[in-house]
Parts: structure tokens; sequence; C-alpha cells
């Protein structure tokens, strides 16, 4: 083995193929629910948010790695940057609450 | 077990609440009148809250009636569209007219107050206020309502008013 020359064919491979497998994953707020609730992803990808309901909600990391406001029956996308586990609940109804996993 | 001790519950907070109660005694109220009674129950809180933005001094009392304002205001935006859609008038009724007589007191008691002393007495009365409305929703409101939508719209209303009535209780408890 020539772990040398593997390397940097490697990074070559991941740096074609991360962009192209980057997701973009939709997560929906509808009647005081967050759903799906559990959810896995990678760094690079991208996360809807859809607000279904009249009321205004926010996608709150409890890390604080972010802090998206969802007007009523709006959206907005955040794109994940870090991994780890990040727990995330609604400022204004903080009995909604899920969960991201991102990877690296 | 659990269910007779919520049904207790119920019972005491109807008794204590003169309004609700009459809501209870008399019959079954109509789609026009559920439709006020929740509209009114919804204006009360928000001027509540609007009082509270004025005199509150606690952050958490302030961020509390931030969220009432929010939230009653959507919800009785969307109670307007939907009369407007089933072309319904909301009908005033003796529930309506004793909630709000019993607000405006409330309101003019709050009025005299400034300080802690405030804060704690709107948040108190938040949370005896939610625990009213959300009996009075689960049971005698939304079972007499029969139009979906409005049934729908009630449901919802109470998802919303019970996390607030945790809320209420969060902040009840911190002020002490």
């Amino acid at each position: 083995m020539m772990p040398g020359r593997l390397a940097p064919i490697a990074l070559a491979f991941l740096s074609m193929v991360v962009p192209a497998r980057a997701a973009t994953i939709e997560i929906t707020m509808e009647n005081l629910v967050i759903a799906p609730a559990d959810v896995s992803a990678k760094v690079g990808d991208t996360i809807t948010w859809v607000n279904k309901d009249v009321f205004a909600h926010t996608a709150t990391a409890k890390n604080g790695d972010f802090d998206v406001t969802l007007p009523p029956k709006k959206s907005a996308t955040s794109v994940l940057k870090k991994a780890g586990t990040v727990e995330y609940y609604c400022r204004y109804h903080p009995n909604m609450k899920a969960t991201l996993k991102i990877e690296p | 077990m659990f269910i007779r001790w919520s049904a207790a519950v119920a019972a005491a907070i109807l008794l204590s609440n003169p309004a609700l109660q009459g809501a209870s005694a008399a019959e079954k109220p109509t789609d026009p009148q559920i439709a006020h009674i929740a509209y009114t129950a919804g204006v009360i809180d928000i001027n509540a809250a609007k009082q509270a933005q004025k005199k509150a001094k606690n952050k958490d009392v302030k961020a509390f009636a931030e969220d009432m304002l929010r939230d009653h205001e959507a919800v009785n935006k969307q109670a307007l569209a939907l009369v407007k859609k089933l072309n319904v008038t909301p009908e005033d009724n003796d529930t309506s007219k004793a909630l709000s007589k019993q607000a405006s007191d409330k309101l003019a008691e709050l009025d005299k107050l400034s300080g802690a002393a405030f804060d704690k007495a709107y948040v108190a009365n938040e949370v005896a206020y939610h625990k009213a409305v959300n009996s009075a929703l689960e049971t005698q409101l939304i079972p007499s309502a029969s139009n979906a939508e409005l049934k729908d719209l009630l449901q919802t209303g109470l998802k919303v008013f019970r996390g607030h009535q945790q809320h209420a209780e969060h902040v009840a408890a911190e002020l002490k």
C-alpha cells in the first residue's frame, strides 16, 4: 500500500463528491408539531423549514448553532455547517422539540 | 383516577369563573355564538398583553406578553377569515358580555398596580384565565361546534393555549 499517494486521490475524490451529495431535507411545522422529529443529515446539506401554521415559529438550536424565525405560512432554509447532534425547539412554543443528527 | 381528577379540576374552574359557568349552564351555544365567545376571549388576552407591555418590568413577563400578543392575534385573524369564508356573523351573547365585563374590571384592577406587584398579578391572572378558557373550550365550545373548520380552529387554539398556560405557570413559579 502507498498511503502517501492515496491521500491526494481521496481528497480529490471527496471534493468532487461532497458537493454533489449535499441534499435538501424538508422539515415541516404543522399544528405545533415538528415532523420528522428526528432527522439525520450531513454537513453541507440544506434544511428547508416549512411553517404550515398560522402561528410564527422558530427553529432554535439549544447549543446556539442556529436560530431561524419562521413567520406564519412561510419557509426558510439553512445550510448545515457543523457536525453533531443538535437539539432544537421553537422559542415561542417550547413544546415543539426535535433533533438533527449531523454527520461530518 | 386521572380522568376523575381533571373532571374535578374542570368543574372547579368553571365554578370559579362566573362568565364561563354561564356558558355551561346555558343551552348549547350555536356556531355564531361560539365564534363570538372565542374571538372575545382572544381580544381580552390581547388587551391584557398590551397593558403588560406598557407596565411589566420583568423580562420574562414582557416576553410572555409578547408571545400572547403574537399567538392570540394570529388565532383571531384566522377566526375572522373563517367567519368571512363561512359567511357567518358572530353573535353577541351573555357569555361574551360577562367575559368582557370581567376583563375590563381586571384591567382596571391591574392598572392600579406597578412593578413586581403588577408582574405577579398579571401572570397569576394569565394562569387562571387560560385555565378557564381551556376548560371551556374542551368541555363546552369544541363539543358544541358543528362546523368542522370552526371545530378545527378551536382545537388548534386549545393546543396553543395549553402551551400558554404552561408558560404562564412557569413564569409564575419563577416570580415567587
